[in-house]
């Protein structure tokens, strides 16, 4: 009776230690667990368009991945997302919530520079892997940290500005150049990219203009750029403060080309800016007009049929957080698979040592490497404008 | 040319921070406290006009009044249960309170409205006029008469009418002017509507040059208390003049120095008049008769 008794006792003690150990456990590995990814980026506030886009994007190449077998052998990836607001300090927080509290294997970055630079060093601290695809500040991806946990699927500042140098010399004969910069960290990250390239083209720089996203007038800062002689502006701003300083050029009558940075496409940029959006060169990574590669013609065709606003490329806006984040995703789920975990460090060599892959926008060989990580150069950049409330190809 | 076009861009913001710093003058000259939702009144006035005459198409003319409408329960909102409970008891919690009420304010916005940035379109922001190199679209000159069209009624009101010394009545001695049979707490919620209403106007005017959203006032907001306080808060012509000087020496700094400077000069002036004019330029120091 005694051993009995015993043995029933030791029977009970295992059974309560192994549901607790697999209730434990249960909860971190599981074959059919789906993957989670974590998205910070601009949902709401002026550039809230960024942020639909860049979902746009990842959802597309998700429903592909899953609909292929998902990751590490039968694993659905499942995106989380959060608002930054535009706000460094709610995107860092947002991204602290993603890492320790929802436990994301990768976290994606939206369109503002200064959210994802206050964001690096958290990554790069927790091993967790931070693929960019819109912030095109320099230091984003060059922040110095060794291992660098941050990669981008975008456009960088200082291959961006050096285009525009020559975009603008080659179109406009530019001599003589003014910069009008929005005051903050991506303005000052454009203003050393624009210097820069100011030298290699020889262009001369005759003003440097900030202006801050709240401004109602900037004809006093255009009019000194005016006066120092500038014959083509060169923006960076997003979409609300960008429409201001072209009201103001509007009002001022001064007819002077203007090229761009991207950020005015990721808002209402055409609805504020009115009849003076049509007058903006800026570049953008992708664009859906023309000969389509596969992957191309597929994506168009999926978010034809997934969303009622899209009817045609002229839609598909902005085109660069939907091209940037889709092949970013299918990047990213391959890096998953060749880490074979979703271990941090494991997918951060993963991505480093990814040799082919036949994306949206080009045939992406060896895309990271330990000295880059930037996928894209300056090969894969194309100018374009607003045509109404659609962004089409310049020519 | 640089200096004169300076001066014309300046005189048109200067006149939206004298329009929203009379709302100032008047709620402080009838009860000795301020609106500091008064950025967020603005506010109100610009996104209500434009969910009226965009979002749901109706006439310009009906959606400006409901706007105005819609600020002036605000103002009374603000009088009633954020400003009376304290200043009743004599305490200066209203000062804080009001700032709450706007923060409120605009967060219900942001729920109801969204954040992003809308456009109000104006036939009276479409084509400039040129004055010399520059153009400056019709509405910039309008808002400047509408405001010096307020100072002015506003000063005619308070030194020719009954109704103003009944409100001057009530500043000097609000014992006595309730004596005297006037009805002090009429007085200073109808100040209160006043100062919303004009707050809504300068919103919905400013709209069309600006983005409508809703953080617009915030900034408007603080230039408009420092225009307020360095034109003597109670001289509606020091007000409205100062908002003027306030908008020039923006518009001079940024074409002169370059726009990095232009807050650390304005409000840095700021604090330099106030130094040397304590009663701002065109105030009168209090005496007190013991």
């Amino acid at each position: 009776m005694f051993t009995k008794n015993l043995i029933s006792r030791r029977g009970l003690f295992a059974t309560v230690a192994a549901s607790f150990f697999a209730l434990v456990m249960g909860s971190t590995v599981h074959a059919a667990d789906p993957v989670k990814i974590g998205l910070v980026a601009a949902l709401s506030g002026q550039s809230a368009k960024s942020g639909e886009a860049i979902t746009r994007g990842l959802t597309a190449a998700m429903e592909e991945i899953n609909a292929a077998g998902g990751v590490l052998g039968g694993r659905k990836i499942e995106l989380i997302r959060r608002d930054d607001e535009s706000n460094p300090a709610k995107g860092q927080i947002a991204a602290r919530e993603l890492i320790f509290k929802e436990k994301v294997a990768v976290l994606f970055g939206g369109l503002d520079s200064p959210v994802s630079l206050a964001i690096v060093p958290v990554v790069n601290k927790a091993k967790m892997p931070f693929m960019g695809v819109w912030a095109a500040a320099t230091p984003i991806t060059r922040n110095g940290a060794n291992p660098n946990y941050v990669f981008r699927v975008s456009a960088v500042d200082a291959i961006v500005d050096r285009r525009l140098m020559q975009y603008a010399k080659k179109t406009y004969g530019t001599k003589k150049a003014g910069l009008m910069l929005i005051n903050n960290p991506w303005g000052e990250s454009n203003e050393k990219g624009l210097k820069a390239a100011s030298k290699v083209e020889n262009v001369e720089i005759v003003g440097i203009e900030k202006f801050e996203g709240k401004d109602v007038d900037v004809v006093p800062q255009l009019l000194r750029l005016k006066n120092a002689g500038a014959d083509t502006l060169f923006l960076v701003a997003n979409a609300a403060p960008g429409a201001q300083m072209m009201k103001s050029l509007g009002r001022m009558g001064w007819d002077v080309p203007v090229v761009s940075h991207w950020g005015i496409s990721g808002g209402r940029f055409p609805e504020l800016a009115g009849n003076m959006a049509e007058k903006v060169q800026f570049i953008q990574t992708y664009s859906f007009f023309g000969e389509q590669n596969e992957r191309g013609k597929k994506l168009l065709k999926s978010l034809i049929a997934k969303h009622d606003d899209i009817k045609g490329p002229e839609d598909v806006i902005p085109p660069v957080g939907i091209a940037n984040a889709y092949d970013a995703m299918h990047l990213v789920a391959l890096a998953i698979n060749k880490a074979g975990s979703t271990d941090g460090d494991a997918i951060r060599k993963a991505l480093l040592s990814i040799e082919n892959y036949d994306g949206l926008i080009k045939n992406y060989k060896k895309p990271f490497t330990d000295d880059n990580h930037d996928a894209l150069n300056h090969n894969d950049y194309v100018m374009v404008r607003y045509y109404g409330k659609k962004i089409k190809p310049v020519n | 040319m640089l200096i004169v076009s300076s001066i014309i861009t300046g005189l048109g913001l200067g006149s939206m921070y004298g329009l929203l710093a009379l709302g100032f003058y008047i709620t402080y000259s009838v009860s000795q406290t301020v609106n500091f939702a008064q950025g967020s009144s603005m506010m109100l006035g610009a996104v209500v006009c434009y969910s009226f005459a965009v979002t749901l198409g109706w006439p310009l003319t009906l959606a400006i009044l409901v706007a105005l409408l819609v600020c002036a329960m605000w103002g009374w909102v603000v009088e009633r249960f954020v400003v009376r409970p304290f200043a009743s008891r004599g305490s200066n919690a209203w000062l804080m309170a009001t700032v709450a009420a706007g923060i409120v304010l605009e967060n219900v916005v942001l729920f109801t409205y969204g954040k992003e940035p809308r456009s109000l379109p104006s036939p009276l922001a479409q084509e400039p006029i040129l004055i010399g190199e520059l153009g400056v679209y019709p509405l910039q000159l309008l808002i400047p008469i509408v405001g010096l069209a307020i100072a002015c009624g506003l000063h005619i009101v308070s030194r020719r009418t009954k109704l103003g010394k009944a409100q001057l009545a009530v500043v000097q001695n609000p014992d006595a002017a309730r004596l005297l049979g006037i009805d002090v707490r009429k007085a200073v919620v109808g100040a209160f509507i006043v100062s919303t209403v004009f707050a809504g106007i300068a919103g919905i005017l400013i709209a069309p040059l600006f983005n409508v959203a809703s953080d617009m006032g915030t900034l408007f907001g603080i230039k408009a208390f420092a225009v307020a306080i360095i034109g003597g808060i109670m001289s509606p012509w020091g007000v409205m003049i100062a908002g003027l000087a306030y908008g020039v020496v923006e518009a001079l700094t940024t074409s002169i120095l370059g726009s990095v400077y232009t807050h650390i000069v304005t409000f840095g002036l700021v604090i330099v008049v106030l130094a040397v004019m304590p009663n701002g330029l065109f105030g009168r120091a209090e005496v007190k008769k013991v």
